[in-house]
């Protein structure tokens, strides 16, 4: 019974989104020949489709270079957000002196910063890495550091009676305690990357999908430039269910309902 | 082996208030003996038994252990909490030998001890499980098991069966006498339950609220092995009239 629901119940989880997709391409698809909207302005499906596949070869290549881009910079920003989170929480006096370097590095708009950024490291890959963290990493600390502090006490007393050192509690109690937060801190940083790696591809490379639209809306192939954003999307969209399913397969136990932060 | 010489502890709320949990507090705990503290709620049981296990500083006396002052947790002394408090990623085997590995101890015989452990309360083949696939009578054996993995000396028990129904709670009971009986060991067990205190101790601290003070110390005679049938003795009765007098007044007792 159960395992037949459940089956149900997946069954719908994929079909609702695809069906509600299909309707919105078909409903988008006859408006254009509907209402025929040029398509320089919004084309149509089936136009996105055929011009985008013309070029498939280079779309790969720029598809390649922007997701290499997208996973340096979310691999950047896990490895520096984990040690940063613990240093935030463990410290008042570091947390008084990083707190506002991190704001500060988020209220700067990072598609000016770009082209500095190019200037200082040169026009090669590390610009682009160094922005799509920039845009990533900052709710990933944050929710981890949310985390290692949500511990209840009662598991840090436990710690303390067996007498656990500063680095084995945050190690054997702090961090598996702040998995979930983790998770839900990596599933915005996946998100986040994308956008990231998009505005530095708009500013500094000569590939990627952020150039491919900028170079294909300079030349009026719009529909590419649409093709390249659906994929965009669809880059997102894998990435972020690969995040669900690495937290599903290897943390079961922080899915269980009766933790705070599981998703 | 456990002194404790007059022991105040004043708590200080982030108010300002200054909450005084124990005042002039003395008890020697002699080695393997058995003592149990009852009280009102708020009377300063748990604070007595933190102080004793090195988990907090009492603000005025001392409490040493074999002559050396209480100054943070020994690596002799193990705790069961009210709660559990299994690490629910932990499977129930990594829980019971959670102190031995926080030590930097843990080794081949510590995991055949934790099994055997496991085991003797009755959770042989639950060591893969993880705790919320347990009951929490099973969880609270587990948590027993993991104070007694490294083997200690001083047992600190603070209302270790207090969320457990009535027959996990008797059951459980016995165990704690067995082990005891088997490997024996200063245990300090805070306890609601009366009967449960009078059964289980050697001697029974009575403490009095507000500040919390020893109102009076009884000593159990009951001999050994001891089992629930001994509830119908006379000097158990006894013994448990005089501790509700202690707590309650008489008064209190006449009116019921
Ligand atoms: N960390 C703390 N900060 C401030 N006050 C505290 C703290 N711990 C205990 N107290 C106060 O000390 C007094 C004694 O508390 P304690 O927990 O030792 O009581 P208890 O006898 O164990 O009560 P119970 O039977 O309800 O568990 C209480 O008035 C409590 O409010
Ligand atoms: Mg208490």
């Amino acid at each position: 019974m159960r395992g037949k629901s459940a089956a149900l119940r997946h069954a719908r989880e994929v079909f609702v989104p695809l069906a509600t997709i299909a309707v919105l391409f078909a409903a988008w698809e006859a408006a254009c020949r509907f209402f025929a909207i040029p398509a320089y302005l919004v084309p149509a499906p089936s136009a996105i489709w055929v011009d985008t596949g013309k070029l498939a070869g280079p779309v790969f290549h720029h598809t390649v270079a922007t997701t290499v881009t997208v996973l340096l910079g979310f691999l950047a920003s896990f490895v520096i957000s984990l040690p940063l989170a613990i240093l935030l929480t463990t410290s008042p006096t570091i947390a008084g002196v990083i707190y506002p370097l991190l704001v500060l590095t988020q209220s700067i708009p990072k598609v000016a910063l770009a082209p500095i950024l190019v200037v200082i490291l040169g026009a090669n890959e590390l610009p682009r890495i160094v922005v799509t963290f920039l845009v990533a990493f900052f709710p990933l600390v944050l929710s981890v550091a949310a985390g290692l502090v949500a511990v209840p006490p009662e598991l840090i007393e436990l710690g303390r009676s067996c007498r656990a050192s500063r680095w084995k509690e945050i190690w054997r109690i702090r961090l598996p305690y702040a998995v979930p937060f983790v998770f839900s801190g990596l599933k915005a940083a996946i998100t986040l990357s994308v956008v990231g790696a998009v505005v530095a591809e708009f500013v500094n490379a000569d590939r990627g999908l952020g150039y491919l639209i900028v170079t294909s809306t300079a030349f009026f192939q719009v529909p590419v430039a649409w093709g390249a954003l659906i994929i965009l999307s669809l880059m997102g969209i894998v990435l972020f269910q690969i995040v669900v399913i690495v937290e599903r397969v290897f943390f079961p136990w922080s899915l269980s309902s009766d933790r705070p932060g599981a998703s | 082996m456990i002194a404790i010489e007059g022991v105040g502890k004043t708590f200080q709320s982030r108010d300002g208030d200054a909450v005084e949990a124990l005042r002039g507090v003395s008890l020697q705990i002699r080695r393997n003996e058995f003592v149990c503290l009852v009280g009102p709620s708020g009377c300063g049981k748990s604070t007595l038994l933190r102080l004793v296990g090195g988990l907090t500083l009492p603000s005025s006396g001392r409490v040493s252990i074999d002559g050396t002052t209480v100054a943070e947790p020994r690596s002799d002394t193990g705790f069961v909490f009210q709660a559990a408090t299994l690490l629910p990623w932990a499977t129930i085997l990594d829980n019971v030998l959670f102190p031995a590995r926080m030590m930097g101890v843990l080794t081949g015989a510590h995991v055949e001890r934790a099994r055997e452990l496991l085991t003797m309360v009755g959770l042989a083949g639950f060591e893969g499980k993880h705790p919320r696939e347990l009951s929490g009578g099973m969880q609270q054996r587990a948590g027993i098991c993991r104070a007694l993995v490294n083997d200690p000396d001083i047992l600190l028990m603070d209302e270790p069966f207090g969320a457990l129904d009535a027959l996990t709670r008797e059951e459980l009971t016995l165990e704690l006498m067995r082990i005891a009986a088997e490997r024996p060991k200063t245990i300090l067990f805070v306890t609601h339950s009366i009967p449960e205190a009078v059964l289980l101790a050697d001697r029974v601290v009575v403490m009095s609220p507000r500040p919390g003070r020893i109102a009076e110390i009884i000593d159990i005679d009951l001999p050994r092995p001891r089992d629930f049938d001994m509830e119908a003795r006379h000097e158990f009765q006894d013994a448990t009239r005089r501790i509700r007098d202690l707590i309650f007044g008489s008064r209190a007792r006449r009116a019921a």
